[in-house]
């Protein structure tokens, strides 16, 4: 049975006061909150086990690799990897594109060709997609979204032919909450012979999800939206996929033979994990994967279409409201403003009532460009996130309209 | 009235109010109170870097003063516009390079304007000092 209240105990920041108020923290888009058991796991690590891993003969050392490796083994079920070679750890979303759009890019973009990408990502699907373009002299394509934030699938259709070697699409956009339609997007990449990256940032803590059956070649998510610790992410690639992938960082760890004439490299996924990696992170992440699997996504997934469904319904009804999309498919992102009010002002005032939300371009320009405005204000949801705080959330905005109007 | 009459004036306009909703209410009445500026000066050149909300300011010396103008598309943002100018404009720029801020912390608005924040406060008074130095001595 999903408990909101029991839950809510296992985060002790939700006890917190805000300026003498109750926290209510609507800003989970941008990163949640860790569980205790996170946090314990972690710090047991770091008080009892700490050592550095794949590399030491001694019994810190091979715990430590064990839990490393047994992290990735949670992510690898999480997700529904075939193999645990496919999980690679990078420092989050954002340096896991980067390393695709290196490595793959290195390997399997030349001139003219192009990559196809949506209005609604997120910087982080943008820019090194932009670089890449530029190093290899490819042409980067935009599909565009429609004003409820639906992306046009007929423009998507058009886009695609031959040249089209990768397309990169957001399971669910951080500003429009759109679920999109990804299977039917790298279904149709499939056909014409191009990869599909699905980043999934703002989908792994929401939506459960699968790689056989989804078949994208790539996804990436944060560990810190999903319960987990800010500095650890990962990459999931088919392993055929990433064989053919040059590395991307030299160094320690990804290496099999060093050799001032030729360097070898190591196996998956090591080839791709340079340095000494955030192992305690890793294992951080494990920890909140495991949470989560004990709660149950199925469980929470319903839990919060639901309270979305009840935010949606009460923010509708504040007078001004102007709601950035609108999809009929909507995961825990709701982007509004109101009538002659600025979103900072907004976001301002409702932090002085111990409301926490996102407020400005959110990392997303091309989304802010659509709909004419420099800034949105955002509300986000999580698991732990209540019907109570939905109702004090709401009433802070009409407050904010009666100071305004004062 | 120097800079620090002015503060002082202002120290005791927001003692009166105790509760950050006033406070808050006040600095929007200020904002709303702002004389509109010269859309000619709304320029790149005088939009102020680092605010999530669009501000601009424009100086002008006259007769060895400065005078500003500002406005800002978040209301907040410009009711702080507004109190620095009240402090500043009109005054040398000499005096206005010297010129102590503690008054925002008087009026405790620090927790809630803490010049690392994306408010743009910090941004402004810089602003303001720049073109302070850059006309100090002219
Ligand atoms: C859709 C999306 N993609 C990518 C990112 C970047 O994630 P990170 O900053 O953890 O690398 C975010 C985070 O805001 C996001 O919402």
């Amino acid at each position: 049975m999903f408990d909101v209240s029991q839950i809510r105990k296992d985060f002790p920041i939700l006890e917190e006061k805000i300026y003498g108020k109750p926290l209510v923290y609507l800003d989970n888009g941008a990163t949640t909150q860790r569980p205790l058991t996170v946090v314990d796991k972690m710090t047991e690590y770091y008080l009892r086990y700490n050592s550095n891993v794949h590399r030491g003969v001694h019994y810190l050392s091979n715990k430590c690799t064990d839990a490393n490796e047994e992290a990735r083994e949670i992510v690898r079920k999480f997700i529904g990897a075939a193999s645990a070679e496919e999980i690679i750890f990078t420092r989050g979303t954002t340096e896991s594109i980067n390393l695709v759009a290196h490595s793959f890019g290195e390997a399997f973009i030349h001139e003219g060709d192009e990559i196809v990408v949506t209005e609604m990502e997120h910087h982080a699907n943008i820019v090194p997609w932009q670089m890449l373009c530029e190093r290899k002299k490819a042409v980067l394509k935009v599909v565009p979204f429609n004003d409820k934030g639906e992306l046009d699938m007929e423009a998507f259709g058009k886009l695609m032919n031959e040249r089209v070697k990768l397309v990169g699409v957001a399971y669910v956009s951080n500003v429009l909450g759109t679920v999109n339609p990804v299977k039917q997007i790298i279904d149709a990449a499939h056909v014409f012979g191009a990869y599909v990256l699905v980043d999934g940032a703002q989908a792994i803590q929401h939506i459960p999800v699968d790689m056989q059956a989804l078949d994208c070649d790539f996804f990436a998510f944060s560990g810190h939206k999903i319960y987990g610790p800010t500095g650890v992410g990962v990459l999931y690639g088919k392993k055929s996929l990433l064989e053919q992938m040059p590395p991307w960082q030299g160094g320690g760890e990804m290496i099999k033979e060093v050799r001032f004439e030729k360097t070898t490299y190591n196996e998956l996924p090591f080839k791709f994990e340079a340095g000494t990696p955030d192992f305690i992170g890793v294992i951080g992440l494990g920890e909140a994967l495991e949470y989560v699997n004990r709660i149950g996504r199925e469980e929470i997934a319903r839990y919060e279409h639901e309270l979305l469904g009840y935010a949606m319904e009460q923010i509708r009804a504040i007078p001004g409201i102007i709601l950035y999309g609108d999809a009929a498919e909507k995961s825990s992102v709701i982007s509004f403003g109101i009538e002659g009010i600025h979103p900072f002002d907004l976001g301002t005032l409702l932090d002085k009532m111990g409301i926490a939300i996102r407020t400005g371009q959110l990392c997303a320009e091309p989304v802010m460009q659509h709909f004419g405005v420099n800034a949105m204000a955002r509300a986000s949801l999580a698991m732990y996130n209540t019907r109570e705080e939905i109702d004090v959330f709401c009433a802070g905005l009409k407050k904010i309209e009666q100071i305004f109007k004062m | 009235m120097t800079i620090k009459e002015i503060q002082d004036q202002i120290v005791e306009e927001f003692s009166m109010y105790d509760d950050w909703m006033d406070k808050y209410a006040y600095l929007i009445e200020i904002g709303n109170g702002l004389e509109a500026m010269d859309e000619a000066h709304k320029t790149e050149d005088n939009l102020i870097k680092g605010c999530q909300s669009r501000v601009w300011f424009h100086a002008e010396l006259k007769d060895g003063k400065l005078y500003f103008e500002a406005d800002s598309d978040a209301i907040i943002t410009k009711g702080i516009a507004g109190l620095l100018i009240r402090v500043f404009s009109g005054q040398a720029p000499h005096d206005i390079v010297n010129a102590n801020l503690d008054f925002i912390d008087t009026i405790g608005l620090t927790q809630h304007l803490s010049p690392t924040r994306s408010n743009g406060l910090l941004s402004m008074v810089k602003q303001i000092k720049y073109y302070a130095l850059a006309y100090e001595g002219k």
